[in-house]
C-alpha cells in the first residue's frame, strides 16, 4: 500500500488532458481559478489519437463557438495546420463551416507550451486512482503514488482511458489509445462510486509511409487559396498548404475483407462494445454496404516534419497482416508501408443522463465529468464540453452562478442538451440536422452569439469586447443604412442589374429590397451605394447573410422565443415526482432519472408526452399557490 | 405553446340545437374580427360581456358561413381569465365544423383536450382543492382523444400521411448527407430543381388528403345519401322516420328543378343529405319515376345507399336488381315491415347483401330505427368511436395540421422559386414533416439520423 501524502490545494482540478482536459483547465485557470491539470502522460498534451483534423461540418462551428467564448482550440489549430478548407460553400450560410488538416505534433507542443505559460496552471504527470467523496461531495483527488490533492472542484475528462481495451484481429490487451497507460483504478472507483457505465468502441485506420505512396494514381485535394482561420483573434494566415490525396477501394480489396471477416474482431465476437454509425470501420461499411462497388479513402498527411498518412476511410480492427493485404489493393497504396496498424478501442463510458446540464455529476457534488467519457466522440465535441465544465467548475469554486448553454445558443448548448436529457447508445456525433435552429447557430455568427457571454465570465478581453462592439455597430448602422437609401433605376443600375442577370428596375428601390433578390450580393449594392468609408469583410458578409434570409431568420427566432418561454417554466429542484398523480409510469421514470431542470427540457425527454407535460405545468403551479395560500 | 389563442367547439356534438364554438387567448378578440361580419362592428371595441348579433364569413371567400350570436368577454372577468370569444352556431354540426376550421385557418390553435380548463387553473381561476381533478381530467381526456385519433388514423389515411413522411424523410436525409458529408460522392447532390419536383408533388398529395379526407367531406357537406326500393316497402316512411328523429333542416336549392329537393338529417353526429325526396314522397318510386338511367346516375353520386326490403313479401327479381345496381357502394340493407309476417327468405337476402350491414324494422311501430341509427354511424366512424366531444375535435386536429402542412410545404415551393439555398428550402420541408408527425403521433427527431446511416454508406 503507498503511503499518501499532502501534496497541494488548488480551486480547480482537471484529470486528463486531451482535447477536453485542456479547454476545461484553460478556462479554469484563465478565470482565475488555481488550477491542477494532471495527465497520465506529460508528452500526450492534446494529443490527437485518430484524424488529423480540426472542424468539418458542426464541428467547425463548434470550435469557432469556442473561440468565441474565449477557449483555445481555434487559436492553436489556426497556427498549427497543413492546410485549411470552407466547406459547403455553394450551400446556404448555416451550414458552412471550417476544416484544417493539423500538423499533429505541432498542435501538441503549442497546446502543451500555451498551458505551460498560463499563470494559475499546474500542470503534472500522475495517474489519479482514487476521488475524495465525502458526503457526496468530491474534494480533490489522489494519484497512484498517493499524492493527494485537495480541490474546490473536480473534472474528469479520460477520454477512451477508463478500462481502454485495444483490440486488433483476435490480439486484445489493456491499453489506452495509441498504446498509452490505461486507467483501470479509476474505472473501478467510478463503478465503485455506483455511477452507471456503459462500453462503448471505436477505432482508428492504419497509418502508412508518404514515401511508398504512388501519388500518380490518387486525386489531389488542395487548401483553399483564400486565407481563413477560426480565431477572431487570429491575424496571421498560414500560406504554404499541403495537400490531401484520393484514391478508393475496389472490388479486390472486398474481396480480402469477405475472405477475412472471421477474423475481424467486431465480426467474432470479441468487440462487445457499441460502435458508432457514423464513423464505421471499412469490414462494417462492406458488410452493410456490399452493393457499392468503392469507397473512398483520403490520405491525409499528419504533419510537415513526419511521413506518417493517415490513411481516412479505412478504420478497421482487422489483423495487422490482412491490414497490409487490404492496402496493397488499393491504387497509389500497393507498396505501401504501413507504420502503425489500425486499431479498435472498447472504453467505459458515464451515462450521461447521470449530468446536470453544467455537466457535474447528479450524484456527486463538485465533480464534473467531460469529453469522450461522457459517450462523445470527436475533438470539438470534447472541446466544447471541456470548455464549458471548466467555466462551471470554475465558478462553483468563486460561489458564482452557472452558465447554461441554449440550444438557440449554440451548437455546444444541443451538444450537452442531447447528452443529459436524451443520453446515448452510441458515440454521439454533431451533426448539423441535430441543430433545430441551425439557421441561428452559423458559423459566421458564432462571435455575435456568444462574446457576450465569454466577456461575463471573463475569458474575453475588454479590448476584444470593445472590438466584437465596434464590429456590432457597424453591421447595425449598414443594414439600417440600406433600408433607408433608396436605388434609383438609373443607367448605372440598370446596367450593373443586367450584367448580374437581374431584372430591371421600374422605380427606386431600398437597398435592402434589392439585396434580397438572389442574384444579387452586397458587392453590387456596394458598387451602386458605397458606404462612407470601406467596411471590413466580416462586416459585409453578415450584413449580406442577416438581410438576405431575413425572412428565414425571422421565422426561427419566433420558434426560438417560444423555446424560451418554455425554458423560463423552471422545474423546482427535489421535485417528487412520485407525489405526481396522473403521470404515466414511464414519463415518472425518465423524469426521475433525468431531473430536468426546465418545461423545455422535460418535454424533449423521450417517453415524456405533452399530457404528462400539462400535469407537469398544473403541478407546478399548484405548488406556487400552495405556497401563496400557507 | 402555453398562452397562444385556443379554440375548439365547446357543446356536446350531435346533440342540441345550438352549438357554441369558444375562442381563448390574447388574440381571441382579433381572430374572431377576422371572421365576423355585422356591419362596421368590430368586436374588439365593444363593451365586455355583451352578445353581438352577425354572420361568420370566410374572409377569404367572402362566403357566408352561418349566422351567430356571439358573445364578447374580456378577461380576467372569464372562465380562464383570458380574452374570451364565444361563438353560438345554429346550423348544426357542419358549419359548426366550419366556423371552427376557419378560426383556425386565421391564427387560433386547436384547443388541448382539458385545457381551457388547464388555463382557468394556472391563471388562478380554479382553486387548489380543483387541481386534482384538472390533471385527472387532462389524463383522461387526452388518453380517449388519443385513442380516437388513433382508431380514425388507422388504415388508409394513416398509411398514405406515413407514406409521405417517409418520402419526405428521404429528402430531408439526401439534403442532411449532402451536408454533414460533402466529400461523400456516392449521394446526387439535392438540387433546388428536384426538391421542388419533391416539394410539388408532396404538396399535391397533402391537397388530395385534404380533399379526400372522408370525414373532413362528411363534416363539410353532409353524406349523400339515396334511399332505394320497390313501391311499397317503407320508403317515406323511412323518410320521415329519419327527418322527425333528427329535426331535419328542409331546403329549397335555387336552381335546381323544383322537386328536387335535399334535406338535411343529423344521424348521431353523421350529417346526411337525403337526396331526390321529392320524388320518393310523390311517386313512391325513385326507379319507376326517373328511369333507370337516370336512377343510375343518383346511385353513382351517393355516398350512402339505404335499400329497403319488405318483410312481408318475397324477394322480387327487382329486388336483385337493386342489389346488383349497388354493388361496390356503402349500402345499409333494411328489411321492413316485421310487424308483418315473414315471407321473405333472409337467407337469400343475407346471401345478396354481403359485407353490408342488415337491419331489420318495422317503421310503423317504430322498431328498429335507434339500430338503423347505429349502423349508419358505426358505418362511418368504425362504431368504435364516441361521438361526444373527442370525434370532432381529433378530426379538426387532423384538418388543421393538414392546412399547416400545406402551408408549410408551400413556403418550401416559394423558397425554391425564389431560389434560396437548399438547406433553406430544408426548414419548410422538414416543418412539414414535423406536422405530419404530429398527425400520427411520431415526430421524434431520431428517425432522421437513422435514416441517414441505413440510406448512405457514411464515415471516415
Amino acid at each position: 500500500m503507498v503511503k499518501k501524502f499532502e501534496a497541494g490545494n488548488y480551486d480547480v482540478i482537471v484529470i486528463g488532458a486531451g482535447h477536453a482536459g485542456v479547454e476545461a483547465g484553460l478556462a479554469s485557470a484563465r478565470m482565475g481559478a488555481k488550477t491542477l491539470m494532471l495527465t497520465i502522460n506529460l508528452d500526450m498534451v492534446a494529443f490527437m489519437p485518430c484524424n488529423p483534423s480540426v472542424g468539418g461540418p458542426a464541428k467547425g462551428i463548434v470550435v469557432r463557438e469556442i473561440d468565441a467564448l474565449g477557449g483555445q482550440m481555434g487559436r492553436t489549430i489556426d497556427q498549427t495546420h497543413i492546410q485549411m478548407r470552407m466547406l459547403n460553400t455553394g450551400k446556404g450560410p448555416a451550414v458552412r463551416a471550417l476544416r484544417a488538416q493539423a500538423d499533429k505534433v505541432l498542435y501538441q507542443q503549442m497546446m502543451k507550451e500555451t498551458i505551460e505559460n498560463e499563470p494559475n496552471m499546474t500542470l503534472l504527470q500522475g495517474m489519479v486512482e482514487e476521488l475524495i467523496i465525502e458526503e457526496g461531495e468530491c474534494h480533490g483527488v489522489i494519484t497512484n503514488t498517493g499524492a493527494t490533492f485537495r480541490a474546490k472542484t473536480t473534472i474528469i475528462t479520460a477520454g477512451t482511458f477508463l478500462r481502454g481495451e485495444v483490440i486488433i484481429g483476435d490480439l486484445k490487451y489493456s491499453s489506452g489509445p495509441n498504446n498509452q497507460q490505461p486507467s483501470i483504478g479509476l474505472a473501478d472507483h467510478m463503478r465503485d462510486l455506483g455511477f452507471d457505465v456503459v462500453r462503448f468502441k471505436t477505432g482508428t485506420p492504419p497509418r502508412v509511409n508518404s514515401s511508398t505512396i504512388d501519388y500518380t494514381k490518387t486525386e489531389i485535394q488542395p487548401g483553399d487559396e483564400t486565407p481563413r482561420a477560426f480565431s477572431y483573434e487570429t491575424t496571421e494566415f498560414i500560406t504554404d498548404q499541403l495537400p490531401c490525396w484520393l484514391t478508393y477501394t475496389n472490388a479486390e480489396t472486398h474481396q480480402i475483407i469477405d475472405d477475412n471477416l472471421h477474423r475481424s474482431a467486431m465480426y467474432s465476437g470479441m468487440i462487445k462494445g457499441t460502435g458508432p454509425r457514423y464513423c464505421p470501420s471499412i469490414e462494417d461499411k462492406v458488410v452493410r454496404f456490399n452493393d457499392k462497388p468503392r469507397h473512398q479513402i483520403f490520405l491525409e498527411p499528419e504533419g510537415r516534419n513526419t511521413k506518417e498518412v493517415y490513411v481516412q476511410g479505412l478504420s478497421t480492427s482487422l489483423p495487422e497482416d490482412v491490414q497490409q493485404q487490404i492496402l496493397s489493393t488499393i491504387p497509389g497504396l500497393e507498396n505501401a508501408q504501413m507504420m502503425r496498424s489500425g486499431y479498435a478501442i472498447e472504453y467505459d463510458a458515464m451515462v450521461p443522463t447521470q449530468l446536470w446540464p453544467t455537466l457535474e455529476t447528479k450524484k456527486i457534488r463538485n465533480l464534473y465529468t467531460a469529453g469522450q467519457i461522457n459517450g462523445t466522440s470527436g475533438y470539438e465535441e470534447a472541446a466544447g464540453q471541456g470548455l464549458m465544465a471548466g467555466i462551471n467548475a470554475a465558478r462553483r469554486a468563486f460561489n458564482k452562478e452557472e452558465v447554461i448553454l441554449s440550444r438557440s445558443d449554440a451548437y455546444i448548448g444541443v451538444l450537452i442538451d442531447d447528452l443529459v436529457t436524451k443520453g446515448t447508445n452510441e458515440p454521439y456525433r454533431l451533426l448539423t440536422s441535430r441543430a433545430e435552429y441551425r439557421l441561428l447557430l452559423r458559423h459566421d455568427n458564432a462571435d455575435l452569439r456568444l462574446t457576450d457571454v465569454g466577456h461575463e465570465i471573463g475569458l474575453i478581453s475588454d479590448e476584444r469586447y470593445s472590438r466584437f462592439n465596434a464590429k456590432k455597430d457597424m453591421i447595425d448602422a449598414e443594414i439600417n443604412r440600406l433600408k433607408e437609401v433608396i436605388i434609383k433605376p438609373n443607367e448605372a443600375t440598370q446596367s450593373l442589374l443586367e450584367e448580374a442577370g437581374s431584372s430591371a428596375l421600374k422605380d427606386g428601390i431600398r437597398g435592402t429590397d434589392l439585396l434580397r433578390r438572389p442574384e444579387i450580393t452586397y458587392n453590387h449594392i456596394k458598387a451602386l451605394i458605397p458606404a462612407e468609408t470601406e467596411l471590413p469583410g466580416d462586416v459585409e458578409e453578415q450584413v449580406e447573410i442577416q438581410v438576405k434570409y431575413e425572412g428565414y431568420i425571422e421565422k426561427s427566432l419566433q420558434q426560438v422565443d417560444k423555446l424560451k418561454k418554455m425554458e423560463n417554466k423552471k422545474i423546482p429542484e427535489g421535485i417528487d415526482y412520485d407525489a405526481i398523480t396522473g403521470l404515466a409510469s414511464e414519463a415518472r421514470q425518465k423524469l426521475r432519472e433525468v431531473q430536468p431542470l426546465s418545461i423545455a427540457q422535460a418535454s424533449r425527454i423521450s417517453g415524456v408526452n405533452p399530457a404528462d407535460i400539462s400535469i407537469l405545468l398544473v403541478y407546478i403551479e399548484q405548488g406556487k399557490i400552495a405556497k401563496v395560500s400557507g | 405553446m402555453e398562452f397562444d389563442t385556443i379554440a375548439a367547439i365547446s357543446t356536446p356534438m350531435g346533440e342540441g340545437a345550438i352549438a357554441i364554438v369558444r375562442l381563448s387567448g390574447d388574440e381571441a378578440f382579433t381572430i374572431a374580427d377576422r371572421v365576423y361580419r355585422s356591419g362596421g362592428k368590430q368586436l374588439q371595441s365593444v363593451p365586455s360581456h355583451t352578445i353581438h348579433y352577425g354572420h361568420i364569413v370566410d374572409p377569404k371567400t367572402d362566403e357566408t358561413i352561418e349566422e351567430v350570436m356571439v358573445s364578447v368577454m374580456k378577461g380576467p372577468k372569464t372562465f380562464t381569465r383570458e380574452d374570451v370569444v364565444e361563438i353560438n352556431c345554429h346550423g348544426g354540426v357542419v358549419s359548426v365544423n366550419r366556423v371552427l376550421q376557419l378560426l383556425l385557418r386565421e391564427g387560433a390553435r386547436l384547443a388541448e383536450p382539458g385545457e381551457f380548463t388547464k388555463r382557468a387553473f394556472l391563471n388562478g381561476r380554479i382553486d387548489l382543492s380543483q387541481a386534482e381533478a384538472v390533471m385527472d381530467l387532462i389524463r383522461a381526456k387526452t388518453d380517449r382523444a388519443m385513442n380516437v385519433a388513433m382508431n380514425q388514423m388507422q388504415g388508409r389515411l394513416s398509411r398514405l400521411v406515413q407514406s409521405l413522411r417517409q418520402e419526405i424523410l428521404e429528402i430531408l436525409a439526401q439534403v442532411e448527407v449532402n451536408i454533414d458529408y460533402p466529400e461523400y460522392d456516392d449521394v446526387e447532390e439535392m438540387t433546388l430543381t428536384m426538391m421542388m419536383e419533391k416539394s410539388q408533388y408532396v404538396r399535391d398529395e397533402v391537397e388530395k388528403l385534404l380533399k379526400t379526407s372522408e370525414q373532413g367531406k362528411i363534416l363539410r357537406e353532409g353524406l349523400s345519401t339515396v334511399i332505394i326500393g320497390r313501391p311499397n316497402v317503407g320508403k317515406s316512411s323511412l323518410l320521415n322516420s329519419l327527418v322527425q328523429e333528427n329535426k331535419a333542416i328542409v331546403t329549397d336549392i335555387p336552381g335546381t328543378t323544383r322537386d328536387v329537393i335535399e334535406e338535411y338529417v343529423n344521424v348521431r353526429g353523421v350529417p346526411l343529405k337525403l337526396v331526390d325526396t321529392a320524388g320518393i314522397r310523390e311517386t313512391e318510386d325513385i326507379v319507376e319515376r326517373i328511369g333507370v338511367e337516370r336512377s343510375r346516375q343518383v346511385l353513382k353520386e351517393a355516398d350512402l345507399i339505404l335499400l329497403v326490403l319488405n318483410h312481408g313479401e318475397e324477394l322480387s327479381d327487382e329486388d336483385r336488381r337493386l342489389f346488383e345496381a349497388v354493388t361496390g357502394m356503402d349500402v345499409i340493407v333494411i328489411v321492413n315491415k316485421t310487424d308483418l309476417a315473414q315471407e321473405i327468405d333472409l337467407e337469400e337476402v343475407k346471401q345478396l347483401s354481403g359485407d353490408h350491414k342488415l337491419v331489420t324494422t318495422s317503421l310503423l311501430k317504430e322498431q328498429g330505427v335507434d339500430e338503423l341509427e347505429e349502423a349508419i354511424a358505426s358505418l362511418f366512424f368504425d362504431g368504435s368511436v364516441d361521438l361526444g366531444d373527442g370525434t370532432y375535435v381529433s378530426n379538426s386536429r387532423h384538418i388543421a395540421l393538414l392546412h399547416q402542412a400545406l402551408q408549410a410545404i408551400e413556403e418550401a415551393i416559394q423558397g425554391a422559386e425564389m431560389g434560396m439555398p437548399v438547406d433553406m428550402v430544408q426548414i419548410d420541408l422538414r416543418r412539414t414533416w414535423e406536422i405530419l408527425g404530429e398527425m400520427i403521433g411520431d415526430t421524434v427527431q431520431e428517425s432522421l439520423i437513422d435514416q441517414l446511416f441505413s440510406q448512405f454508406c457514411l464515415g471516415k
